[in-house]
Formats: C-alpha cells, sequence, structure tokens
C-alpha cells in the first residue's frame, strides 16, 4: 500500500443554523452526536438518530455510514432524515446538495450517494438534517420471553398495538444477558427471579404520559395474558429506564471483556433471524459461546461468537457459512455496520454483479484515481 | 402491625431541570414526573418489613392534585396494599403534610411511618422530624440500616451521620426517615402492576381531616446558582500572585 492520509474533521464542529418551527438543523460533519443532542435538547427537539457511541461518534461519519442505532423502528433511516450534505469530492470540487427542503424533485437526487457510501465518493463537510420534536412521555419496558417465536408475535403486536408511540424493540437472548451481568459494573439484572431464554426492551415515546402508560400497560397485561411475555418490569423513573438501555446497550462491551469475538451484522427475515443462531450453536459446541441480540424490530442481527481467543478453527465454522445462510434467505450481510475493508469482497453475497458494476463505474466517475478510502466498499 | 409510607411526587431526578422565566419557579410542565427517590426507598423499605412477616399491611399515602395519584400507583405497583390520596390544590408545605399525616396516623394507627428523608425538589428535610414532634413518636432520621423486633417493638436504626454512622433504638410506633444506602428499590413488575388495579385508594380532602392547607412561606424568587466562570492558566508564579493581590483579594 501507498502512502496514505487520514483526514479527521473534528474542528469542523460549529451548528450553522437550525429552524424551530421546521426542526432542521444544519451542521457541520464534526459535530459530535451526544452535543447535538444536547443542543437539540433546549429547543425542544431530538436527533433522529441514537446509538451507544453517541459520545464520541461525529455526524459526519454518521451520515457516511448511514448509521442505524435504536430509533430507526420509530425514525426511520438516515436516507429518510438527512435533507442535505456538502460532500467535498476527491478532485477537490466542493459538492453543494445542502438542501433544507422536504421535498425537492428536480433531477436525480445524489446526496444519497453519500449517504453509507463510506467516505469512497466524498468527504462529507456539512449535513442538513431534520429533526423530530422531543415528545415528553418515555416509558420503557424490560420484558422476558420463553422462546423466540413470542419475541416475534410480541413484535407484531407490538406494532399493531402501541403503534405511532412505539420508539424501540430490541431484543437479547440469554447467553447476550449473562455475559452482561458478569462483566459490567453496577448492573443489575430486573428480572431477577429466573432465567429466561430471550430478553426484549420495548420503548414508547409520545406526548400524553397518561395516554401512553394506559395504552402500554394494556398492550403489557394483554401480551401477558396470552402467553407472548413470561415476566417483565416497567421503569418507573429515569434512572430506572437508564438501567434497562445500558442492559442492552453494554452487550458489546461486555463481549469485549470476555474475550475474542467474531461480530456479525445481519439483516434476515424476522422470522427465521434466530434460527442462525441456534445453527451457528450446533456447528460450534463447545468451540466458542453464540450470541445473539440486536433491533429485533428492524430485522437486524447482530451475531457475535464469543470466545476466549481468536482462532482459525472457529473463524473456518463460521465463515463463509454465516454469510451463505445469509445469502439463501436474501438478506444483508452488514445491516448497519457497512462493508469496509473486512466485507468488501463479500458483497456478492448480497448484491448482485451487474448491481455491484454500477457501483463500480459511479466510484470510477467520482474518484477516477482511487484516492478516497481505497480497498474498502467495492471488491478489489 | 400496619406501616404507613408518605411519597410525593417530584420532577423525576434525572431530568434537566430549567427556571421558568418569570423566576416564580421551576418549569414543571411536560417533564417527566416520578416518585421522590427517597420516598422509593422507604416503600422498599416498608415493603421488605413486610415480606418479613414483621408488618401486615403497608399504605401508600400521597397529597396535592389529581396527578399525584400516578405516584400512588407506583407504590401499588410496587407492593403497596393500599394507597391514601390527600386532594390538595397547591403546594404543600412540610409543616401542612406532616399536619395532614398526623390525622392519617390517628385515623390508621400505624405501628411506623417511614418517610424520604428529603424531596430532592424542595430539599426541605422536615416532613419526618415535624411529625414526629406533632405525634410526639421517636425518631430515626437518614436510616442506613433498620432491624425490626417484633417481641421488644422496638426498631433500631443506623443513622449517616457527619462523624459516621450512629445507632439509636426507637420504641414502636415510630418515625423513620430513609437515606440513599437503606436499600435499592425494586422494580415495578407487570404482575405487580396487575394487582395494582384492583387495590383501593382513598380520598380524602383537608376539610375532612380537619386541617387548614396554608403556608407561612412565600416564594419570592427562585433563580439559577451563577455560571462557574472559566478557569484561568497563568504563565507564572508572579503573574498568580498579582491576580490574588489584584483580583481575588485574598491576599
Amino acid at each position: 500500500m501507498s502512502l496514505q492520509v487520514i483526514v479527521s474533521v473534528g474542528s469542523m464542529n460549529n451548528i450553522i443554523s437550525f429552524n424551530k418551527v421546521s426542526g432542521i438543523l444544519v451542521c457541520e460533519a464534526g459535530c459530535i452526536l451526544e452535543n447535538l443532542i444536547s443542543f437539540l435538547d433546549n429547543q425542544g427537539f431530538i436527533m433522529p438518530l441514537d446509538l451507544g457511541a453517541k459520545g464520541s461518534c461525529q455526524i459526519g461519519g454518521n451520515v457516511s455510514t448511514n448509521a442505524g442505532g435504536l430509533r430507526l423502528v420509530r425514525y426511520g433511516s438516515l436516507h429518510g432524515n438527512v435533507l442535505g450534505v456538502e460532500a467535498v469530492l476527491a478532485n477537490g470540487d466542493v459538492l453543494d446538495m445542502l438542501g433544507t427542503l422536504r421535498k425537492d424533485n428536480t433531477g436525480y437526487d445524489l446526496k444519497h450517494l453519500f449517504i453509507g457510501s463510506e467516505g469512497s465518493l466524498g468527504i462529507v463537510t456539512k449535513v442538513s438534517i431534520l429533526t423530530p420534536p422531543k415528545l415528553s412521555s418515555v416509558n420503557i419496558a424490560f420484558l422476558a420471553c420463553k422462546d423466540y417465536s413470542s419475541c416475534q408475535k410480541l413484535l407484531m403486536e407490538a406494532k399493531r398495538k402501541l403503534g405511532e408511540i412505539l420508539s424501540a424493540f430490541e431484543f437479547l437472548d440469554n447467553q447476550a444477558m449473562n455475559l452482561v451481568l458478569h462483566h459490567l459494573d453496577g448492573v443489575r439484572n430486573p428480572l431477577p427471579a429466573s432465567m429466561h431464554s430471550f430478553y426484549v426492551l420495548i420503548e414508547t415515546t409520545g406526548s400524553d404520559e397518561s395516554y401512553d402508560r394506559e395504552k402500554l400497560e394494556a398492550f403489557l397485561l394483554s401480551s401477558m395474558e396470552g402467553g407472548l411475555i413470561s415476566d417483565g418490569v416497567l421503569a418507573q423513573d429515569i434512572n430506572q429506564a437508564s438501567s434497562f438501555w445500558r442492559i442492552r446497550e453494554g452487550v458489546p462491551e461486555a463481549l469485549m471483556k470476555a474475550g475474542a469475538v467474531y461480530k456479525y451484522d445481519l439483516s434476515l427475515p424476522v422470522e427465521k433471524m434466530y434460527n442462525l443462531v441456534d445453527d451457528m450453536r450446533v456447528r460450534l459446541g463447545n468451540l466458542a459461546k453464540v450470541v445473539g441480540f440486536g433491533h429485533l424490530g428492524d430485522g437486524n442481527l447482530h451475531l457475535n461468537i464469543s470466545a476466549p481467543q481468536y482462532d482459525d478453527t472457529i473463524l473456518e465454522q463460521i465463515e463463509p457459512y454465516v454469510y451463505e445462510w445469509t445469502f439463501k434467505h436474501r438478506g444483508s450481510i452488514s445491516a448497519e455496520h457497512g462493508l469496509g475493508l473486512m466485507k468488501a469482497n463479500k458483497i456478492h453475497y448480497s448484491k448482485s454483479p451487474e448491481t455491484v458494476q454500477i457501483m463500480a463505474s459511479i466510484k470510477k466517475l467520482l474518484d477516477p484515481n482511487g484516492i478516497l478510502n481505497p480497498y474498502k466498499v467495492l471488491p478489489h | 402491625m400496619k406501616i404507613m409510607v408518605a411519597v410525593k411526587r417530584v420532577v423525576d431526578y434525572a431530568v434537566r431541570i430549567r427556571v421558568k422565566p418569570d423566576k416564580s419557579g421551576v418549569e414543571t410542565q411536560n417533564v417527566k414526573m416520578s416518585m421522590n427517590p427517597f420516598c422509593e426507598i422507604a416503600l422498599e423499605e416498608a415493603l421488605k418489613i413486610k415480606e418479613a412477616g414483621l408488618a401486615k399491611e403497608v399504605v401508600a399515602v400521597t397529597m396535592g392534585p389529581a396527578n399525584c395519584v400516578d405516584t400512588l400507583r407506583t407504590g401499588l405497583a410496587m407492593g403497596a396494599d393500599r394507597g391514601i390520596h390527600v386532594e390538595a390544590a397547591r403546594e404543600l408545605v412540610p409543616l401542612t403534610v406532616a399536619k395532614v399525616l398526623k390525622r392519617l396516623v390517628e385515623v390508621e394507627n400505624p405501628g411506623l411511618l417511614i418517610l424520604g428523608k428529603q424531596a430532592i425538589d424542595d430539599d426541605c428535610n422536615q416532613t419526618g422530624q415535624m411529625i414526629a414532634g406533632l405525634l410526639g413518636w421517636p425518631q430515626g432520621t437518614f436510616a442506613s440500616k433498620v432491624v425490626l423486633d417484633k417481641e421488644k417493638q422496638v426498631a433500631t436504626v443506623d443513622r449517616e451521620v457527619d462523624g459516621g454512622l450512629e445507632t439509636i433504638c426507637l420504641d414502636l410506633p415510630a418515625v423513620i426517615t430513609t437515606d440513599l444506602r437503606l436499600n435499592q428499590p425494586r422494580y415495578a413488575t407487570l404482575p405487580n402492576i396487575m394487582k395494582a388495579k384492583s387495590k383501593p385508594i382513598k380520598k380524602y380532602t383537608s376539610e375532612e381531616l380537619n386541617v387548614e392547607i396554608k403556608s407561612d412561606l412565600e416564594i419570592v424568587q427562585v433563580t439559577e446558582p451563577p455560571k462557574r466562570k472559566a478557569g484561568v492558566i497563568l504563565s507564572s508564579v508572579d503573574e498568580l500572585i498579582d491576580k490574588l493581590k489584584n483580583e481575588a483579594h485574598v491576599i
């Protein structure tokens, strides 16, 4: 590999403008997500995305990687929320696509090329994003389900009965829970009475506290009576709510502390999702611990395989089996984490050769000398 | 024995407080309200005592406008057996709360009255002490440990004081106020939330209890504390001495 230059836009961290009526925020790419969240909090708005890394990740990076996160099930993806982008091309041209309009059907919507292309087509320098109003009533429940099929049915019921107030639907399996309880400090099991097979975290966000409370309680009680939930707790204050999130958001950290981790981020049909986890447990036997968790509401599984050390015999059992399994179910081998270096050559598991060819043409057009993030995203 | 626990609805502990523009108080519109954390600890202690077989019933009490009932529901969902709501249209000061509690104690005859040491909105730390005074009951405030002896009808309380821990023994009936390290409150489980729906909440008005809702205090102004000024890095000792002498006027 030749000489490499790393460009950081961390010093470009100004908020350029915010419109209180429309909720449209325009800012530089180096703004840290958590700082934007704080700024908007004072205005009565929130960012449409939220993730565990909010304290350090920059919005330009979030946009370049089309970050997903915990609230996608409610606010949708960045492709929907980002109204405009300013990007610098490989030849130094500054491409001004920094619109602040909800609707603009004039020509090809180029900004979408820069959202999720991982910096391989241009460097994002400014972002204009639609931010939702901050709603005051947030409720969160931590639930136990006896099997994966109950988790699925619970998701269907939640979408129907909670409807517009549903703001997050996450799951973690027993193994993930055990790791968190074992490796993280200050974490307590909200359902200590017995170990359950699956845990689901449901969050609602709305404008009327008592209405939302009633709706959520009615849904939870009927789900419990219907056998979908075997146990559960409802947070009574913000601290309890944070403690539930700490568990779900703490799984990656716990896995890191447990030793070596093989991480896979897959989009799969919800009905089939956990079958992969079960299959991997059979394949790996005593070699490694298989952990499943993720954004069940978006059909996104984080499959993590934990072992005391990295070992090629373990890797052989995982790849290409996981990718082929995903391909067979027309899933995505990278739901939200992107391809980068590691999965660039695996793109064909999720995209057709013709599609990849057009991607290569676009790359050639915008970056003829291949200077932007080479060897990443597309096969090399 | 019956245990009575007083609980208060306050702005949630984790909320970033804002002062109203007219400086009359803190913004509570559209702000998350929850049970005062010390009241949660008080209720948890009462439930533990009941679960140990030392009490028969836990009664949660709250005072204020209609929305205070939310806090009672939380208490019932944690496991309290019944709730009492004393209606009052306006803010109550500790002395009024203590007077109302005295009436309720006369009606209910609890063996133990447990309260949080203070509410996080006014930080008064007065109600427990006042009610003990009005009732003539012994008090164990800032409790970090409570051990009940049913036979001898006494409560041994470890109190957190500036010098460390003080252990006192109280004859029942007594008033205990709870401090942070006493216990870790339980979550409200779905089965308990379900049971809570059929638990009774009795309403009283202040007239029925013969207590006048009045306050001898008037809030004149509420302002934010002055913003901390940024620190300055100095380049020499001489500069430091100059600033200490001529700016801070401390030498």
